[in-house]
């Protein structure tokens, strides 16, 4: 089988169907804004552009690398989309691509689908967007300012959106935030960096190759100013609150609670992160090092999970 | 193999494909809001979506195992045994050592796996089938924007191709970079080898940006004037909606029956 899941699809079954619901809202009304947009840009080369390349997108996944024995660095797309292309085309691309990954691989829960289009194809764009943006800016056009732009840019993306999907499991209850969020991020804090190797690398191909089309991206990446406010937003508040969040899970829980979340579900289950000294351990340091250690385990159990797959994908791709 | 879609005679293929939308989606919502720990309720559901399975003459084995896909995900619920909340219970390891255990935490945890499990045989269900054309069909007369539909069906027209340029991609990197014996991987530098990679990935870019350009091109050519045909919505048949408002019935009741007997 060619198709290799990945880990930062939230299946069904893990997220709170508020959760589920809100950020399906969010999603359907940012999708709705971006086919407008597309729409008045490119008139009717909308479908066949958006179409063939986020089948490229998607195919472009199977590209990988290997780091050391069967890891593998890893391609999601996000921010090489959003610098070629502009934000608004990419959340497309990157919508379709999650939505086929759901429907036809089960890469992804149907009722998670909207919070996963909103981890990879909302904030993983607009983050790309304005670190991309602002980078580009500070450095004033510089031509290796685009490659550092875009491994930056691309590593965050990655960072953020992984970050975004912590949070999501963590007010679902699902997952401890202060174990959920330093894994997540440590795993992805690894990944980002195949993804930016591989962004600033293919920058720097169609740089040599079309320089035009950068050009085309620059122009068009500095005229919105909202998409970059709001960008930048988001990786602000995900950069504050993540650790916020780890460090005080209590406070998460003070606003599953204050917004009712906790309603339908036993008020007993939200005490999982009021008490988060690791139990049957009474002393705080030593729980926080336990808690620490699962973390390490879980990071290194996942990435090995992660990296068997690869490796036995790449073998059978090189069999065919 | 990148499609799940198999063929087969079943009363579940024949169906249409806008009752299968619906209720794989209901399916997975009220099996989402039934609260943890519903152990007869999760029977129940359960039983359902076997049928459906045996309905379908896919093969209970392959799309039982299949859906275990997501069982790697089960690690970012795992520490919900050891941090739930007391009641706790401590098991004794070797002698002295004990670990404590959260009751709560674990029907927690094994409610999140069961959860995930069927809703995962229930989207199994749905894309094996159902060709996607006839899903993306369904999906319009379901109010989907009629663009976006047609963006995700022209990607999985198109996916096909562009996965086996990148099949040859690769099988072009690996002949021009042979594994050596006793090295692991192949290549030059850890940092050549990202950057090689990146290549292919603008050439795949370029390529596939050059290709739009034709299908578009072909599309004029055929007379595309930027909408994609509308299909005339035949509403459902009688026969359909029964079968839906049945389906979701059930649904609902296995749903009530896991709040009274749930936690």
């Amino acid at each position: 089988m060619l198709y290799v899941h990945k880990p930062m699809h939230i299946p069904d079954g893990f997220l709170s169907v508020i959760v589920s619901i809100v950020f399906w809202l969010i999603s359907v009304i940012v999708i709705g804004v971006a086919l407008r947009k597309t729409r008045s840009e490119l008139v009717d080369r909308e479908v066949p552009l958006m179409g063939v390349l986020a089948a490229a997108i998607f195919a472009g996944q199977m590209l990988n690398f290997s780091v050391t024995g069967g890891t593998s660095g890893h391609f999601l797309g996000a921010a090489l989309a959003t610098i070629l292309l502009g934000h608004w085309p990419a959340v497309l691309v990157m919508t379709s691509v999650v939505s086929v990954q759901a429907l036809l691989f089960q890469d992804g829960g149907i009722l998670a689908l909207g919070a996963n289009i909103f981890n990879m194809a909302i904030i993983g764009v607009f983050v790309a967007y304005a670190v991309y943006t602002l980078i580009q800016r500070l450095l004033k056009g510089q031509a290796w300012g685009i490659f550092v732009a875009g491994f930056v840019s691309a590593w965050l993306s990655i960072l953020l959106a992984s970050m975004s999907c912590a949070l999501q499991l963590a007010v679902s209850g699902t997952s401890p935030a202060n174990i959920a969020i330093p894994a997540m991020g440590a795993i992805h804090a690894l990944i980002g960096i195949g993804e930016g190797l591989i962004t600033a690398s293919a920058l720097i191909f169609i740089y040599n190759t079309r320089k035009d089309l950068l050009k085309l991206g620059e122009t068009k990446l500095l005229s919105n100013k909202t998409i970059l406010i709001s960008g930048s937003l988001i990786a602000l508040i995900l950069a504050v609150l993540s650790p916020l969040a780890s460090s005080y899970p209590d406070g998460l829980e003070r606003v599953a609670e204050e917004y009712g979340f906790i309603k339908h579900a036993q008020a007993a289950l939200f005490n999982i992160f009021s008490d988060y000294t690791m139990p049957g351990i009474s002393n705080p340091a030593l729980a926080t090092i336990a808690a620490g250690v699962l973390g390490t385990i879980i990071v290194f159990g996942v990435t090995y999970g992660v990296a068997r797959t690869e490796k036995k994908n790449t073998q059978e791709l090189t069999k065919r | 193999m990148l499609e799940l879609y198999q063929h087969h005679y079943s009363i579940l293929h024949r169906l249409d494909a806008r009752v299968k939308v619906i209720f794989t989606l209901a399916f997975i919502l009220s099996l989402s809001l039934t609260p943890p720990g519903a152990w007869p309720a999760y029977i129940l559901f359960f039983t359902v979506i076997l049928s459906a399975v045996q309905l379908s003459r896919l093969g209970v084995g392959f799309v039982l195992t299949r859906a275990l896909l997501a069982v790697p995900f089960m690690l970012s619920a795992l520490p919900l045994i050891f941090t739930g909340p007391p009641p706790l219970f401590s098991i004794a390891l070797f002698g002295e050592i004990q670990i404590n255990l959260s009751s709560i935490g674990t029907i927690r945890f094994a409610s999140i796996g069961l959860k995930s499990w069927m809703s995962v045989q229930a989207a199994i269900l749905l894309a094996a089938t159902t060709r996607f054309p006839d899903m993306l069909v369904a999906l319009k007369q379901l109010k989907i924007p009629r663009i976006f539909v047609a963006i995700i069906g022209l990607m999985w027209r198109y996916l096909l191709v562009i996965v086996e340029e990148v099949t040859r991609m690769l099988r072009a990197r690996s002949s021009r970079s042979a594994v050596l014996p006793g090295s692991r991987h192949s290549g030059g530098t850890l940092f050549w080898r990202g950057r090689v990679t990146g290549g292919m990935v603008g050439s795949l870019f370029l390529r596939s940006l050059e290709r739009s350009d034709r299908v578009y091109a072909a599309m004029l050519s055929r007379g595309y004037n930027g909408e994609p045909p509308v299909f005339n919505s035949a509403s459902l048949s009688a026969r359909d909606r029964k079968t839906l408002i049945l389906g979701i019935a059930t649904l609902i009741i296995l749903m009530l029956l896991g709040l009274i007997t749930g936690g």
